[in-house]
Order: structure tokens, then C-alpha cells, then sequence
């Protein structure tokens, strides 16, 4: 054991703060000491990705962190990207209608580095992508119908936004 | 897959950061931590500190200085890939910065923690050995400098003083317009690579070869510039056949690694193939060029 530290973060908007070690990981920080679960612990070792979060809005591995380290990010977990309680973003509804799942341990990981890669580029090819989800191990639907879901998702927010600019 | 308990400090200054070095033979500097990290979940790292350098003003930006790029260690993989400078003075390296772990990794992951990791397969090492660049670095006792060929020494290990910071990653921009290629092989997208390959070419307005440069990564305990391979096609036109004829030679005389996951004949049929690939690539996307 080394003594605990006070560490500040930014998580989804609001000031956090949390007693942890400096060998506590940030992802058990938000899973054990924030509650939020949804980025999930697979590997540990940031190979299968399911613990990815955005800093300052790009994907990174939440397990290849320590929390002392994560002060003065903007940090976005899966909890982050929903409009309102109860309700779906564009994205997550995208992966619900495609089905772009099976048991759903990858699922908050893929919809936040969709949601980056979309945020980073409005009408990515299958080939970009795919080449986004590389770094995110997916054990049960071999991939289709996810690149589906993010495929369905840039189209609505290409409709989503081309309503917005032509609103009066 | 937890780390041992450690303590954490961020110095505010670089030679805080080498005091600190210089007093504990444990410390560890982190500043990406991609590689770290996992080595420490794995209980393969203990250090007693970790010293955090990332946000080190003295560590951050990219400078022209004319016959170079200079990253400042801490430079994120993901802010070079993004960097219009690098695009335009360092084809190569833009080049082989998408094939360096994920987009996710690269958003942590620094220039100077590859470089100074000296993983065989990795990509940066790869594109410094063959430009001929160098590396910065601080010590207590003042600055110093080494070049690439110097540096890397053998699989994760390097040239640099155990209580030292590198500071800056320098990689040679040539005077004269360059084509550039690169081409790698492993078991997966992004998985270390088994061989790698960059190469870099400049020709003259009767399409000679003014200079060329192959490296190769993955196939030997260090990247490795084959020289014989510049000399060889400097003052020729780079011909199908030439290029060929000329790693024939050289990726013989290579004494290459084996790993559980491809042996040293499949390593250097790959090296010899991608080397030729990588080549073809430098010459017909550069300027003047007529094989």
C-alpha cells in the first residue's frame, strides 16, 4: 500500500474527486470509486479495448492510465453520451436498431470510439471504420452488423444535422 | 493484473526530473505509458516511483530547424499524425505513424517513449534509424546527444544513461524532394510487426538516384539502416532489377531474430520482399524519378 491521494477529475461534465493510490488504474477509479461502470475491465493490459473512454474527446484505454495522471482532461464515458436519463444518443440508438451486439461486454467501448470517429469525420468509408474499431476486440458478432450500427449512425446524423443548419 | 503499489510525482521542471532520477534507481519516468503500464499490471515493472513528465513545458512542440524536425518527447503519436508540418517536411514518418498500436494508443503514446521503449518491431525507431536521426537527453550533469545508429543497442535497450530524460527526438529533413515508402507484416492490424519496412528516395532531373535509405525493423534486435543498399543505388535510376539485386546482399549478411511466431527463413524472405516493396514505393512517388 502507498498512501491514498485526493485526485480532481472532469468526468462527464462535472467535478469528481476520489481517495485513491497512485497504482489505482483510471478505470478502476470510475468503475470502483465513481460507480461508473460502463467502461468495462476485459484484458487489463490494453489489448481488447472494452475500458475505452475519450480524453478531451479522443479514445483512450482507461486501464493503460493511473488516475493521478488524469487530472485537467475532459474525460467522456459511455454514462456521458446519452441526451437525457432513460434516453439513447444517435449512436446507441444506431447499435440497438442494427443489433450491433450480442452480449454487450464491447458495446459502451465501440459506441464511444464511433462516437469519436463521427465527431472526427461525418461520412467515414467501411474502410475507416473498420480501421477505427481495430484496436477493439468483439468475441461474438465477427463485426458486421457493429459497422453496420456506426453506418446507420453517420447517416442520421448527416439527416440530424443537415436539419438543423436548413431550420428556420 | 494489478500494479504494485508505487509513488506518483510530477516534477514542474526537467531538472527536478533528473534529480529525482539521479536519486532513486527504481524511479521510472511515465509520460504516455503505453508500454509501461501494461508491463507494470503484469507485475514485470515494480517501480518504486513513477515520475510523471508528460505535461513538461521543456518536452513539448515541434521546431523546423531546417535539415530537421526536432518532436520534444512528450509530442503525442496522435498530434504528429495530425501535424500539417510533419505531413510536409516528414513523408516518412507521417507515413508510418498510422501503423503504431491503435488510434487509442497512439492518443496517449509519445514520440520519445517509442523511441526510447526500442522495441525491434516498433515503427518509430524504424523511420529514426533510417533517416540517421538522434536523440537529446538531460542529466544532472548537463545535456548530451547521441545518434541513432549509436542508440538503439539491443532489443528494449539503448545507448542512454540510466538517470537521463530524453528530451528530443531529431529526425534529418532532406534538401532535395523525397518519395517515401513503407510496408509492414504482422499476425493482425497493428499487432507488433514481424518485419517492417521504410525507405526514402531523391532523384535528379535526369531520374539518378541522388540518395536512398532502407530500413528495416522487426527482422533484427535493432532497427537496422542497410547501408550497402544506399551505396549500391545512389547514381542509378533504381531499376525493378537494381533495387532486387541490391537487397539480395545486404538481407543476407542480416543476422535476424526468431520468435514461437515466424522463423529467421520466413523473416528474411519477408524482409528481402518488403525491403524491394517499400523501395519501389520511395522511388515512384518521388519527384523526377524515371526507372
Amino acid at each position: 500500500m502507498s498512501a491514498p491521494v485526493t485526485v480532481e477529475l472532469n468526468v462527464n461534465g462535472a467535478t469528481r474527486t476520489a481517495d485513491v493510490e497512485p497504482r489505482t488504474t483510471l478505470l478502476d477509479c470510475l468503475r470502483d470509486e465513481m460507480k461508473l461502470t460502463g467502461a468495462h475491465a476485459g484484458c487489463e493490459h490494453g489489448v481488447c479495448g472494452a475500458c475505452t473512454i475519450l480524453l478531451d474527446g479522443e479514445p483512450a484505454r482507461a486501464c493503460l492510465m493511473f488516475a493521478v495522471q488524469a487530472d485537467g482532461y475532459r474525460i467522456t464515458t459511455v454514462e456521458g453520451l446519452a441526451p437525457a436519463p432513460g434516453e439513447l444518443g444517435i449512436v446507441q440508438d444506431a447499435f440497438c436498431e442494427t443489433h450491433g451486439m450480442q452480449c454487450g461486454y464491447c458495446t459502451p467501448a465501440m459506441v464511444l470510439t464511433a462516437h469519436a470517429l463521427l465527431a472526427r469525420n461525418a461520412s467515414p468509408t467501411r474502410e475507416e471504420i473498420v480501421e477505427a474499431i481495430s484496436g477493439n476486440i468483439c468475441r461474438c458478432t465477427g463485426y458486421g452488423q457493429i459497422i453496420e450500427a456506426i453506418e446507420v449512425a453517420a447517416r442520421r446524423l448527416a439527416v440530424s444535422n443537415a436539419g438543423v443548419e436548413g431550420a428556420p | 493484473m494489478k500494479a504494485a503499489a508505487f509513488s506518483y510525482v510530477r516534477p514542474s521542471t526537467l531538472a527536478e526530473a533528473c534529480a529525482i532520477l539521479r536519486a532513486d534507481e527504481d524511479a521510472r519516468l511515465i509520460a504516455g505509458g503505453q508500454t509501461l503500464a501494461p508491463m507494470m499490471a503484469m507485475r514485470l515493472a515494480r517501480p518504486s516511483q513513477l515520475v510523471d513528465i508528460a505535461r513538461l513545458p521543456e518536452l513539448a512542440g515541434v521546431a523546423d530547424a531546417g535539415d530537421a524536425l526536432v518532436f520534444g518527447a512528450a509530442v503525442r503519436q496522435a498530434e504528429a499524425e495530425r501535424s500539417p508540418l510533419v505531413a510536409a517536411r516528414l513523408p516518412l514518418l507521417a507515413k508510418a505513424l498510422p501503423w503504431v498500436g491503435h488510434q487509442p494508443t497512439r492518443s496517449r503514446g509519445t514520440i520519445g517513449g517509442s523511441v526510447a521503449n526500442a522495441d525491434p518491431a516498433a515503427e518509430i525507431p524504424l523511420v529514426l534509424a533510417t533517416l540517421g536521426g538522434a536523440v537529446d537527453f538531460m542529466t544532472c550533469d548537463g545535456p548530451g546527444h547521441i545518434a541513432a545508429q549509436d542508440f538503439f543497442a539491443g532489443p528494449m535497450m539503448t545507448a542512454l544513461p540510466a538517470d537521463a530524460v530524453l528530451t528530443a527526438v531529431r529526425f534529418p529533413v532532406w534538401s532535395t524532394p523525397v518519395g517515401v515508402g513503407f510496408h509492414e507484416i504482422s499476425a493482425r492490424r497493428s499487432d507488433f510487426a514481424y518485419v517492417s519496412a521504410a525507405a526514402q528516395a531523391s532523384f535528379d532531373e535526369d531520374g539518378v538516384c541522388i540518395a536512398c535509405t532502407l530500413g528495416l525493423g522487426g527482422a533484427a534486435a535493432v532497427p537496422t539502416r542497410l547501408e550497402s543498399v544506399a551505396l549500391k543505388l545512389a547514381g542509378r535510376r533504381m531499376t525493378d532489377a537494381e533495387i532486387a539485386e541490391a537487397l539480395e546482399e545486404a538481407v543476407a549478411a542480416l543476422e535476424i531474430m526468431t520468435d514461437s511466431y515466424a522463423s529467421p527463413e520466413y523473416r528474411r524472405r519477408v524482409a528481402k520482399e518488403l525491403g524491394a516493396r517499400a523501395l519501389r514505393d520511395a522511388r515512384d512517388s518521388a519527384p523526377g524519378s524515371r526507372p
